[in-house]
This record gives C-alpha cells, sequence and structure tokens, in this order.
C-alpha cells in the first residue's frame, strides 16, 4: 500500500475536563475519499482545526506529505498543499465569485507582494480560476458578488477556490450541507471523479452521500475513534448502530 | 464604476481650477487653503490604505504626520543655523532640499511603521485603536519634552525649502508641487488596490479563515500595508510642515489622527479618492463653518454623526454608489 499523504497520529485535545479529541488517529491515501461521521458534539470541527491548523493538540502529531506539520501555522499548510473547504462558508463576501477564485490561484502561486501589475487581468491567474469555476458549474456566476450567491453557490464556490489551490488533499468540512437533492447530487458526482486528483478527507452528514462515496468511513464519537472501515464494515458494525445510527433511527 | 471614475475626474478637476481661478483673481489665501486640502488629503490616502484596505482602524496615524513633520522641521532648522544635525559617527548636515527632506521623512515613517505595526498588530479591533493612540501620546510627549526642537514652542523655519527650478515661496508653485505629489500617491494607491497585494490585503480584511486557507498568512499583509500607509502619511506631514513653515507637537496631536480618519470617514472609507473629496470639504466646511462660529466642530460633528449614521459610505457612497468590484 502507498504511504499515506495525511497522517494523523494519536492526536488528544482537551477544554477543561472534555476530551474533544481522544487519542484520534486517522489516515488518507491517494485516490480515496475516508469520510469522517460522527453525532453532533463528537469533535469532528476540532479535529479538522487541528488538522487543517489553527488548534494544537495538546498531544500527537500530524504528518502531511511525509511531513510534520503539526506546528506549521494555517497559511503554511495550505501552500504545502491542503485544500480546505469550511463548515460554514468562508468567503470574502465583498468580491465576486470570479474574485474569489483567483484570489485562491494568487494564494497558490504565492506572488502576493505585487503592487503595481493588475491582479484581475492576469492571465494565467484568469485562465486557472475559470477552469476551477467551469468544473463545479459556477461560470455563469463569474461576475456575481459573492454575498448575492445562494448558500449552495457559496459551497460550490468554496470547492472551486480549493481547487484553484491544486491541493495534494481535500479537507471538506460538510461541502453538502445546504445544497438541496440536486445539488448534492452533482458535487457527489464531481466528487467522485476528484479523487482521482487528490484525495479527499470528507466530514459530512448527509449518511446516503457517505454511504454512496467513501472508499472508508472513520466514526468520531465522544472524542474517539470507535471504528474504521469501509462501507460495510460500518454498515454492519454494532457498535457503531447504537452509538451513532441507531440514535438517528431513535431520533 | 464609471460614476466613481467621473466623481474622481470631478475632484481633480477642482482642485486645478480653484487655484488657478484663485491666482488669477489674486487671492492667495484660497491657494493656501486649497494647498491644506490637497495635503491633509494625501496624508488621508494614507490612513485609508491601512483603514479602508486592510481594516487597520488606527487612531495614530498622527504618529506619522507629526514624524514627517519633524523631519522637515529638524533638517530645516539645522540647515538654517548652520549646525550639522550630528558630528558622531559620521557628520549629518541639514537640508533644504525638498526631495532630501521627503525621502527622510518616507523612510523615517516607514520605519517607525514597522516597529509600530510588528507591535500594535499583535492586537485587533479595539485594542489595535487604543494601542496606536497611545503610541502616537508617546510622541507627543516626547516633542513637548525635547527642548533642542523647540519643546513645546514647536520651530519656526523662516524661508520654505527649495525644489529645482521653483519658486517655493510663491504659493502657486507650491501647491503645483504638492497637486502632483498627491496624484503621484493616488496612482500609486489605485495600482496597489487592485495589484495581487491589493486583493489580498482585502480578503484578509474581509475574512482572516478564507486568507489563511489560500496560504498567506494576515499578519505579513497588514504589516506591509500599515508602513506603506505610514509612510504616505509621514510624506504628507512634511509637506504640511513646509506649508505652515512651522513644526509642533500638535501634529503629533490625538486630534491630528481624528481629523486624518474624518478625512477618511467623510469620503468613503475604502475608497482610493475617498479622503480626498473628504480632506476637502473638512476644509470647506473649517472656512465657511469656522467664519460662523469659533466652535465649528460642534458643526463638523452634527455633519460626522450624519455621515456615520445615513451615508456610510461617506461623499463616494453618496454619490457613486456601494463600491463596485474590482474589474
Amino acid at each position: 500500500m502507498t504511504d499515506p499523504i495525511l497522517d494523523i497520529r494519536g492526536i488528544s485535545k482537551s477544554f477543561g475536563a472534555l476530551k474533544a479529541s481522544n487519542n484520534i488517529t486517522l489516515d488518507l491515501h491517494p485516490g480515496e475519499i475516508h469520510a469522517l461521521i460522527g453525532p453532533n458534539g463528537a469533535g469532528k470541527s476540532t479535529l479538522i482545526k487541528q488538522v487543517a491548523g489553527g488548534l494544537t493538540p495538546d498531544s500527537g502529531t500530524v504528518h502531511f506529505a511525509g511531513q510534520d506539520v503539526t506546528p506549521l501555522s494555517t497559511a503554511a499548510r495550505a501552500q504545502l498543499g491542503m485544500g480546505r473547504t469550511f463548515q460554514i462558508s468562508s468567503l470574502a463576501m465583498e468580491f465576486t465569485v470570479l474574485q474569489n477564485v483567483v484570489l485562491g490561484a494568487l494564494g497558490r502561486r504565492g506572488d502576493v507582494f505585487r503592487f503595481f501589475r493588475p491582479v484581475m487581468k492576469d492571465k494565467q491567474l484568469l485562465e486557472q480560476a475559470h477552469t476551477a469555476l467551469e468544473q463545479v458549474g459556477l461560470e455563469d456566476f463569474h461576475s456575481f458578488r459573492t454575498s448575492e450567491l445562494s448558500h449552495g453557490q457559496r459551497r460550490q464556490l468554496e470547492v472551486a477556490v480549493a481547487l484553484t489551490l491544486e491541493p495534494k488533499a481535500f479537507l471538506m468540512d460538510e461541502p453538502m450541507a445546504g445544497l438541496g437533492a440536486e445539488g448534492t447530487q452533482r458535487l457527489m458526482g464531481f466528487l467522485d471523479g476528484l479523487r482521482q486528483r487528490a484525495p479527499i478527507l470528507l466530514v459530512e452528514h448527509d449518511m446516503d452521500a457517505v454511504f454512496a462515496l467513501a472508499d472508508r468511513i472513520s466514526v468520531l464519537v465522544y472524542g474517539e475513534i470507535i471504528a474504521t472501515g469501509c462501507v460495510d464494515d460500518i454498515r454492519g458494525n454494532p457498535v457503531v448502530r447504537t452509538a451513532y445510527l441507531g440514535e438517528e433511527d431513535a431520533a | 464604476m464609471k460614476r466613481e471614475t467621473y466623481l474622481n475626474a470631478a475632484l481633480l478637476l477642482i482642485l486645478l481650477v480653484i487655484p488657478l481661478w484663485a491666482q488669477s483673481a489674486d487671492e492667495p489665501f484660497i491657494i493656501t487653503l486649497t494647498t491644506r486640502a490637497v495635503i491633509f488629503a494625501i496624508a488621508g490616502v494614507g490612513l485609508n490604505f491601512a483603514l479602508g484596505f486592510g481594516g487597520l482602524v488606527s487612531f495614530g496615524h498622527a504618529a506619522f504626520f507629526g514624524i514627517g513633520g519633524y523631519a522637515m522641521g529638524i533638517l530645516a532648522y539645522h540647515a538654517q543655523t548652520y549646525t550639522p544635525l550630528m558630528e558622531f559617527p559620521f557628520v549629518i548636515e541639514g537640508t533644504k532640499s525638498m526631495p532630501v527632506i521627503w525621502l527622510t521623512a518616507i523612510i523615517t515613517s516607514a520605519l517607525v511603521a514597522v516597529g509600530l505595526g510588528a507591535l500594535s498588530l499583535r492586537t485587533s479591533g479595539v485594542y489595535f485603536i487604543m494601542i496606536t493612540l497611545a503610541f502616537a501620546q508617546m510622541f507627543f510627549f516626547f516633542t513637548i519634552s525635547w527642548p533642542t526642537y523647540g519643546g513645546e514652542d514647536g520651530l519656526s523655519i523662516y524661508i520654505r525649502n527649495d525644489f529645482p527650478g521653483l519658486n517655493t515661496m510663491d504659493p502657486i508653485q507650491f501647491y503645483a508641487i504638492c497637486y502632483v505629489i498627491l496624484l503621484l500617491v493616488l496612482f500609486f494607491v489605485y495600482r496597489a488596490a487592485h495589484s495581487p497585494f491589493g486583493l489580498a490585503l482585502s480578503a484578509a480584511r474581509q475574512n482572516e479563515d478564507r486568507i489563511q486557507a489560500v496560504g498567506q498568512g494576515p499578519y505579513r499583509l497588514y504589516l506591509t500595508a500599515y508602513v506603506i500607509s505610514g509612510a504616505i502619511t509621514g510624506l504628507a506631514g512634511a509637506l504640511f510642515a513646509d506649508l505652515n513653515r512651522f513644526v509642533s507637537p500638535t501634529m503629533f496631536s490625538w486630534q491630528t489622527s481624528g481629523e486624518i480618519m474624518i478625512f477618511v470617514i467623510l469620503g468613503g472609507v475604502g475608497r482610493v479618492f475617498g479622503p480626498v473629496a473628504g480632506a476637502a470639504l473638512f476644509i470647506l466646511l473649517e472656512h465657511q463653518l469656522g467664519g460662523l462660529s469659533e466652535f465649528w466642530h460642534i458643526y463638523l460633528g452634527a455633519i460626522l454623526l450624519g455621515v456615520v449614521l445615513f451615508a456610510r459610505g461617506g461623499l463616494f457612497g453618496l454619490f457613486a454608489g456601494r463600491e463596485v468590484a474590482h474589474d
């Protein structure tokens, strides 16, 4: 088996008495979608923050592309190739759609300390931006102000920006949330093909999407991974049923 | 987009026509007044670079305005008293040359901005406002208690500094210098606002998570913006001192910081030409209302309240609409 691109080794993080992450070990291999599921409050967001940066684990390390990135900043991890999309859309709302995507391409290229050339006339950046918008199906909206987009379109835009970063792996925090049935189907088809370009660590609430897409699933409950395995393993796992799926059914 | 361009052009035209008219009507006072407006505009354009584009609400830009002023004052003072500025480890003489003074003002302000920015930018929000204010106040009290350069009384420079080929004591010629500098500063700021740096800085202001997710740290962007901002305001300070041929600690006072901020808010935060409109309106009000009452600031306050409550985008928001995203 190939080396994992993302390798989370024994991460723990406590807030006072609350163990938000308890010795979590998780990895992401090239070509796969690894879904992370778990009930509300299981510590998914805490885990994502430790992987993407912004929150330092109390113990354990995060290795990315063969390098220990635990002490690195969010920006440095993004430079190394972590393409993140946020649970709550985190875009520059005053910008046009195109500007947001150009920003991604610019960040990837890295030459932000240039003061004279008009950035929105940079052919290379524009080309990358338009390609990304086409891929997520937002090309028609490129001149819209981002704040005018629907919730679902903003999710698509987040993905488009992540694409311009040409990441080695994607970290997607609930990309389907609020998309509606048609949007979800569309995005699922897109992510399905995307895994060949870069693997995806997918945090998702939509069970149907997870079971349809994921190569592997990890189940997080109360800060602990209680199971990791392929779709059938997880479906059939009695611990998961009672801890997670059972609760959903009961609810 | 179009309306904003017209408004920009109109502003520049007005600032060209008024002094020319005043020249022909033999009204040197009007020229001096317009010169003040242009210099204040430069200071405001400087602050706007940090405040408007970077979202850094600096309430201490008087520090840079004053540094620029004292750069002029100190250099010219030594030139007019024929004493060297320092003799050890090497001799530095004073100078009456404007370009040298401007360069000194820009470099000194930029260096101080690196220091102040590096410390201040560790904070944000209201703490950033207070720490920048505190730094400016430090300069204020330092100059008050610095007898070498006049302390509280300030420094008088008897003859305006020199610019090759021009008679700077002639109001219209000095005005021409200031106007051209304003044009150059506006050109630089306009280009910078539409440059890769401008895009990244604006993104950082709107959403720090976003700029980090695309692999760029906001701190370096903010610090760079703050330094450029301080350097421009410092240059304005040097011109202001030359206009008055006088420097005093007042240039460092928090009222000065407040006034520079008023230019930006009146004109329109984050609009390249906003502070030009703001400074022009400020001078107009000062002139018109100042004749009515010594307490004209009351009316200024009322107008400012009106702008903040009902016309958030300032004059530009009112006349050119909401900012249209860059093309």
